[in-house]
């Protein structure tokens, strides 16, 4: 289905992939230029799913806005909607009750799981393996299962609002954690029988898409993409919100900086999000789960900029506030979006069929890019 | 560095800059000609090394546009932002997607969305938006748009 769109002056062959490709998750189009298999350059058209969703964001209140950001990195949704609501923490100057702020570190940990299950799910079936996809659906479903339980919502959960968190955890979440935690602990070892120590997986992997400490900064690749090529990232650690700094988790670091080095920061990373969920599940203070906050929020004059780590990297809300009700403007500062500008850099001069290995080591989730 | 070990820096390096205190990081506000020259110095310098460029983004204030510049330094850890009121009528400023490579998508975004001409960027052209909506600049307080915009 490969069809030749142009040619470039020295002869190259230009060929579309995508906007609908099994393999670009969403709808992102990209234009290759190709020497045979040899790739010269890549050239993303993004758009797809655009929705300007900082500009609707301005037109809605303090209140109404967290909704929309749902819908950007879906499978982050928690952890959107908490930079959200700590951004605007940040300019009420309201204090969160301690069991709000653990309710929302458990969800955060437990979105960074699920989406981690689903990336390394495509992953392997971007490479032709079928079986793994099944195998991180089903821990995935249970995640689910609790979500929709707490939260009411499977996929865009809405569950953080300023002050604290939407609602009570249902009575059997700590129960249904531990379930889940159990679970995890007997199914991990699969992932590794299944694909990591796979030969064919390791050759296609090794050595491919390789991306320098430098660069990776340069093109403000943060999260998995960044701690693969061992630069240090991870805003849990280095700008701590919420109760990070009182938790034991290390940051993962690879140093090989290919598309193996990125695969293995997000294998051991969800082992991190088990270790967290394990310190605070049966540490739940008692007390409310929001703080009294207004009914009509109006933030101060000034400008608010929160920086959390989503599961592909840094997720900044920028807030200009005029003093009213609704902001002056939004900007969200998405991570697929930078780690998507590195792409082109890192391809130049791989086969064509390496292409799909590394788009899924970059994790692209398109409404996040596209905003 | 401290944001008063900071300021005397970059007062060293820019006399003409402003300083405005009391957010959350340090802001300086530069003049769009002055500002090519010292996003170099402040990349290459040793005790500023700010070699993370993690947001870039602009504001319509409907009078002029703003371009804001989040700075990070991977090695020393301090944050600053760059201010740069671009000239009403004409908005334009040089580009720093040689400096720091995320720019380059970032630029173009801020291009489409706001109409501001980065100068001597290599590859000025839509991104997010399809062919067609050249000029249209979206992300404008004035911009109305009948078919494709909903009111909230």
């Amino acid at each position: 289905m490969i069809e030749e769109i142009g040619r470039t002056t020295e002869g190259d062959v230009m060929i579309n992939v995508g906007p609908q490709h099994p393999a670009t998750h969403g709808v992102l189009h990209l234009v290759i230029t190709i020497n045979g298999e040899t790739i010269k350059k890549v050239e993303p058209h993004l758009g797809f799913i655009h929705r300007s969703i900082e500009k609707m964001c301005e037109s809605l209140s303090y209140r109404q806005f967290i909704y929309v950001t749902s819908r950007m990195d879906y499978l982050s949704s928690h952890i959107n909607n908490h930079a959200c609501a700590l951004c605007v923490e940040k300019g009420l100057q309201v204090e969160i009750p301690s069991r709000a702020q653990v309710i929302r570190v458990l969800m955060d940990e437990l979105t960074r799981i699920a989406s981690h299950e689903l990336w390394w799910g495509a992953m392997a079936m971007d490479l032709g393996a079928f079986t793994p996809f099944f195998h991180a659906f089903r821990e995935r479903e249970s995640i689910n299962d609790i979500m929709e339980e707490t939260c009411g919502a499977r996929l865009t959960m809405n569950y953080m609002v300023p002050g604290g968190v939407m609602q009570d955890i249902h009575p059997n979440f700590q129960r249904r954690v531990k379930d889940f935690i159990r679970l995890y602990k007997s199914k991990v070892n699969e992932y590794d029988e299944l694909v990591t120590g796979n030969i064919i997986f390791q050759n296609r992997m090794k050595g491919v898409g390789y991306l320098s400490p430098e660069d990776a900064i340069s093109y403000g690749c943060t999260g998995p993409p960044a701690r693969g090529s061992g630069v240090s990232c991870d805003i849990r650690k280095l700008y701590p919100y919420e109760i990070y700094d009182q938790l034991e988790f290390d940051e993962i670091l690879e140093t090989g900086g290919d598309s193996f080095a990125r695969y293995m920061v997000r294998v051991r990373e969800m082992n991190q999000s088990i270790r967290i969920i394990e310190q605070l599940i049966d540490n739940i203070p008692e007390g409310d789960f929001q703080a009294k906050t207004k009914a009509v929020l109006k933030l101060p004059k000034g400008e608010f900029y929160q920086r959390v780590e989503t599961a592909r990297g840094e997720f900044g809300v920028y807030i200009v506030s005029e003093g009213g009700t609704t902001p002056y403007r939004i900007k969200f500062r998405s991570p697929g979006f930078s780690n998507l500008s590195a792409l082109d850099h890192m391809v130049r001069g791989s086969k064509l069929g390496d292409l799909v290995a590394m788009m899924g080591t970059l994790d692209l989730v398109i409404p996040d890019i596209d905003r | 560095m401290t944001n008063e070990e900071l300021k005397a820096k970059i007062t060293e390096l820019l006399p003409a800059a402003t300083f405005e205190e009391g957010g959350q990081w340090l802001t300086i506000n530069v003049e769009p000609k002055d500002w090519r020259l010292l996003a170099g110095q402040l990349r290459q310098d040793a005790s500023l090394f700010f070699d993370y460029l993690f947001c870039l983004t602009c504001i319509d204030w409907k009078t002029h546009l703003t371009m804001v510049y989040h700075l990070d330094s991977t090695k020393f850890r301090h944050n600053i932002v760059i201010k740069s009121k671009l000239i009403a009528g004409n908005p334009a400023i040089e580009t720093v997607s040689d400096i720091w490579k995320t720019a380059n998508f970032h630029e173009r975004e801020v291009y489409e969305m706001f109409g501001v001409n980065f100068l001597d960027h290599p590859d000025l052209r839509l991104l997010i938006l399809p062919d067609g909506w050249e000029g249209k600049k979206p992300m404008l307080k004035d911009f109305e748009d009948p078919i494709n915009m909903i009111k909230l």
